[in-house]
């Protein structure tokens, strides 16, 4: 049954690919979404049956590589945390399957988009079901395939093809990490199966290998090239410049694949290989400090973005930053936990910016919106929902797994730790900020776009509403239904060894003994942050223009994402455009034509021309010519004998 | 002696003289002028070494007939007196030094030889079976005799070169209506005769 | 024999000399011309009267008339090459009009 949910949306993109002219639209979108609401249901009591069985349960599908050393199969590994992403992956990737019916009518490519959907539903579920570092690489690929053909999908449009090839490009940066990770893996362990790799994995800690000349702990290198990968993929700094130009992408994609499912392959990646990364303490140092640093900075940058789709994006990359730095203290379940609600709610809100979108006929940017919510009741409603899962407020989901990595950073003791939680509580302000910043201009006050889009500003239609309640309701229950499982007193029956944290770090276990003023501190500037955005965008809107005028430099560092594309521009890309261009014009140009083709061609041509030049067509040169050779001849004659 | 080498220095510094002068005359009829009398001067020095029948073929054949014919030639065509030697002094060192250093090779040949002391007499006349007969017999002894395929080669190039000249030089004129003998012979009846019925009082009107 | 016979014999090397100036006179005239074709041609005639005297000087100091025969078919080729020759240039001048030896470079590669 297992396969069946991993390859019945493979089988459907085949179908919807392949027969696009065949089944047309309408059956396209059918088998699509049915084939991934079956996946979805399947993968329920595929959950089921993980929890009642001993784990991990593998399931050998195929030979893969037979080759000295390097045995890998296709095997689908069924764990507890490979359970829970199949049904995050599944059940979002349903909804926003159903979703996408509705928002993409008007395409003219909806068999492609769909085939593209399942496509990648397949990559990320082959990723979280694989027993080996071989298959996961697979599986990462795919999902970064999918994700450049889905954010190029309008590929008429030049600014949404180069959004595809910076997410694509950026991401290989991180799969080259990934990969040398995988290298390193196997010199260290000699076997690329998860099963060999984490029962060494206490063996060799105090092992080390030459790197570049250097003496490093190989447990630490290893870990620190494969979270190298997980930051490509997770959109952590310094690669995180990809995330908010993939909004190009049609919002479902960005709800499915930039919120809920690809970026947190880099969490569920680091969550398992918590048995390499528990052994590395210098390598879960490095991810909680990046985490930690990569939630202010998006946080940051949010509140200054005018996209509603941009601020939804920077929302995820600092979510992320929070999960990783939960790993990073060891708190692998409460990311887990994170994840888990995230994907839940950060769909939705992805899903509602969405439908506003569509309710305004394309327009995303917030200063032209405003005076939205009798217009559109449901879609408030359901981002209401969406905020205060994301801010943390209690009963909402969020405000359980938010509060416990803040807990658990706290508790860690370690330096990081505290680095990260005053981070995070910083961070929790801004996103508090951010979101009801993005509420207020969207849906309060005087309409600030014209009559006509305010004429025709109407609800979404009931195929996009109802994955919208469905997620929804995921956003406010399953934190509360949860968290005894994930990271409350049930945790170790629940993960069931899947996860392993060794007791000198088990900061979840610590967090229950964290004093009052930590444990409610988060929930204090989440309402404090609400209340600022309250002031700013509907006391006094004046506020915000003033204060970006005083500290205008502040404003535009914040609004142009701290001019690291900038950045990057100038160091990578010209460089490398220089390079290439250099090594196209006179390495392949001057050098290698020259000398190749161009050089023996025009080489010819010149001796040809020169000789040619002898036959001047007077009889008298030729006489003379003939003349100089006998001469010649005959002194060469005389004068050696 | 005394006169033959006074003859012989006459004779070579007018051959000599004779072909720079045709080659750097101005005038192309005195270039063919001064080419007879290159020949002429050849001839005499043929008389001098005793081969008296050359001499006289190449004054007969040479100068009457090539010479002559260079000189219709020139007449004919309409020349440009008017050139000038330019271009002459362009060529002039390099050409000049190629001629010395050719001539230098040349003379060296010919001075490295060690001329033995037994050479025949230059001046004895030629002889065959020990009695001495006239140049002219004696060639034709040979020429007929041993030589007889080059004769006959001979023959033909002449043949050949008479056939290419007329076949280069002929035009058709197109206003001079010819006999073609083949075209007459080769008439038929219906091209000559015709029968016509002409009715009584009135004309043939052919 | 006279006295001075010796001093003043006319040897070989005599009659060889006369004939390699008129071959190098004749050379000169060819490449050295800028008038006409004829001049050419005649230097040509002149080239093939100096290998005459060479052979005749040859034939009699060996003392074989063979050379004295070559001498003849020389000059038999001589004055076909000559006649040819002239025709050619005939027809030439007829075609373009001029000898003038710059304007003679058809054979141009």
């Amino acid at each position: 049954m297992a396969v069946a949910v991993v390859f019945l949306p493979l089988l459907a993109a085949v179908i919807a690919g392949f027969f696009m002219r065949v089944i047309g639209d309408r059956g396209s979108q059918l088998i699509t979404c049915g084939a991934m609401c079956l996946s979805g249901a399947l993968s329920i009591p595929v959950f089921l049956d993980i929890m009642a069985a001993p784990s991990p349960q593998i399931i050998p599908l195929a030979q893969w590589i037979i080759a000295g050393g390097v045995d890998v199969d296709w095997s689908l590994r069924l764990d507890t945390l490979s359970g829970v992403m199949l049904v995050t992956v599944s059940i979002v990737s349903a909804t926003i399957h159903v979703y996408s019916i509705g928002y993409m009518a008007h395409d003219p490519s909806i068999p492609r988009f769909m085939a593209y959907l399942s496509w990648f539903t397949f990559f990320m579920l082959i990723l979280v079901t694989s027993n080996n570092f071989v298959q996961m690489f697979f599986g990462w690929e795919g999902v970064g395939l999918c994700s450049y053909l889905l954010i190029g999908f309008w590929y008429d449009r030049p600014s949404a093809d180069a959004a595809a090839i910076k997410a694509f490009i950026v991401n290989r940066i991180g799969d080259f990490g990934f990969a040398l990770g995988i290298f390193a893996v196997f010199i260290i362990f000699g076997s690329l199966d998860f099963g060999t790799v984490f029962e060494k994995a206490p063996t060799v800690v105090d092992t080390s290998l030459d790197f570049l000349g250097w003496q490093v702990p190989s447990l630490t290198l290893a870990c620190i090239l494969l979270f190298i990968g997980a930051m490509g993929k997770s959109a952590q700094i310094p690669l995180h410049t990809w995330l908010p130009d993939a909004m190009e992408g049609p919002t479902p994609v960005s709800a499915l694949i930039h919120a809920a499912t690809m970026v947190t392959a880099g969490v569920f990646m680091v969550a398992r290989f918590s048995p390499l990364f528990e052994y590395a303490p210098t390598a879960l140092a490095v991810v909680g400090v990046i985490g930690g640093t990569t939630a202010i900075f998006a946080a940051s940058i949010g509140m200054a973005q005018n996209d509603i789709k941009r601020v939804v994006a920077y929302s995820t990359c600092s979510q992320l930053g929070y999960m990783f730095f939960a790993a990073g203290v060891s708190a692998y379940a409460a990311a887990m936990f994170h994840l888990f609600t995230h994907a839940f709610f950060k769909a939705l809100l992805f899903l509602a910016s969405g439908s506003v979108i569509h309710a305004m006929g394309g327009e995303q940017d917030m200063r032209r919106m405003g005076g939205l919510w009798r217009k559109i009741p449901i879609t408030y409603a359901v981002m209401w929902i969406g905020s205060l899962s994301l801010a943390g407020i209690p009963f909402f989901a969020g405000y359980y797994s938010k509060d416990t990595i803040l807990d658990a950073a706290w508790a860690s003791g370690t330096a990081v730790g505290r680095y990260a939680f005053c981070l995070g509580i910083l961070a929790a302000f801004m996103t508090a900020f951010y979101s009801w910043r993005l509420l207020f201009m969207t849906f309060h006050g005087e309409p600030r776009a014209d009559e006509e889009t305010m004429h025709h500003a109407h609800e979404s239609p009931w195929v996009m509403l109802v994955p919208l309640l469905i997620l929804a309701t995921g956003a406010t229950v399953l934190g509360y239904l949860g968290y005894d499982f994930f990271v409350g007193g049930d945790r170790s029956s629940f993960w069931k060894g899947s996860i392993l944290v060794l007791s000198r770090s088990d900061s979840l276990a610590a967090a229950e003994g964290v004093p009052g003023l930590v444990r409610y501190l988060p929930l204090i500037v989440g309402l404090v942050g609400i209340a600022t955005a309250y002031l700013f965008y509907i006391r006094d809107p004046a506020i915000p223009v003033r204060l970006a005028a005083r500290f205008r430099a502040l404003y535009l560092f914040l609004l142009n994402k701290w001019y690291i594309d900038e950045l990057y521009d100038r160091l990578f890309v010209r460089t490398a455009m220089l390079l290439g261009d250099g090594l196209w014009k006179s390495g392949d140009g001057t050098v290698i034509d020259g000398l190749g083709p161009d050089g023996v061609s025009a080489l010819t041509r010149d001796l040809a021309r020169q000789a040619s030049r002898l036959q001047t067509g007077y009889l008298y040169h030729y006489a003379f010519a003939m003349m100089i050779g006998l001469v010649a001849l005959v002194t060469w004659y005389l004068f050696p004998h | 002696m005394i006169l033959q080498a006074i003859m012989f220095y006459i004779f070579a510094a007018l051959a000599v003289a004779a072909g720079v002068l045709v080659v750097s005359a101005r005038n192309p009829i005195h270039s063919v002028l001064f080419l007879i009398a290159a020949f002429f001067n050849a001839a005499g020095l043929f008389v001098l070494i005793g081969a008296e029948f050359l001499a006289m073929i190449l004054v007969i054949v040479y100068v009457g007939a090539v010479a002559v014919l260079f000189l219709f030639v020139v007449m004919m065509l309409d020349i440009d007196f008017a050139q000038l030697r330019s271009g002459f002094v362009r060529y002039l060192p390099i050409g000049a030094l190629i001629g010395f250093i050719l001539l230098a090779e040349l003379v060296l040949v010919i001075g490295s030889w060690a001329v033995a002391p037994g050479m025949p007499n230059p001046a004895v006349g030629l002889a065959a079976g020990g009695v001495p007969v006239s140049n002219t017999r004696a060639l034709g002894d040979i020429l007929y005799t041993r030589y007889l395929f080059a004769f006959q080669a001979a023959g033909l190039i002449l043949l050949v070169a008479m056939i290419g000249a007329i076949v280069l030089t002929l035009r058709h004129r197109a206003d001079v209506r010819h006999q073609s003998i083949s075209a007459q012979l080769a008439r038929t009846r219906a091209q000559s005769v015709e029968v016509i019925k002409v009715p009584l009082g009135s004309g043939s009107g052919v | 024999m006279a006295a001075g016979s010796e001093a003043v014999a006319i040897g070989l090397a005599h009659y060889l000399t006369v004939a390699a100036i008129l071959f190098t006179l004749g050379i000169f005239g060819i490449f050295l011309n800028r008038k006409n074709v004829i001049i050419m041609l005649m230097s040509i005639e002149l080239m093939l009267l100096a290998v005459s005297i060479n052979f005749v000087a040859f034939s009699v100091f060996v003392g074989n008339l063979v050379g004295q025969a070559f001498a003849m078919f020389v000059l038999t080729v001589a004055a076909a090459e000559a006649a040819i020759g002239l025709a050619i240039l005939v027809v030439y001048f007829r075609n373009r009009g001029t000898i003038r030896v710059e304007d003679i470079n058809m054979m141009k590669g």
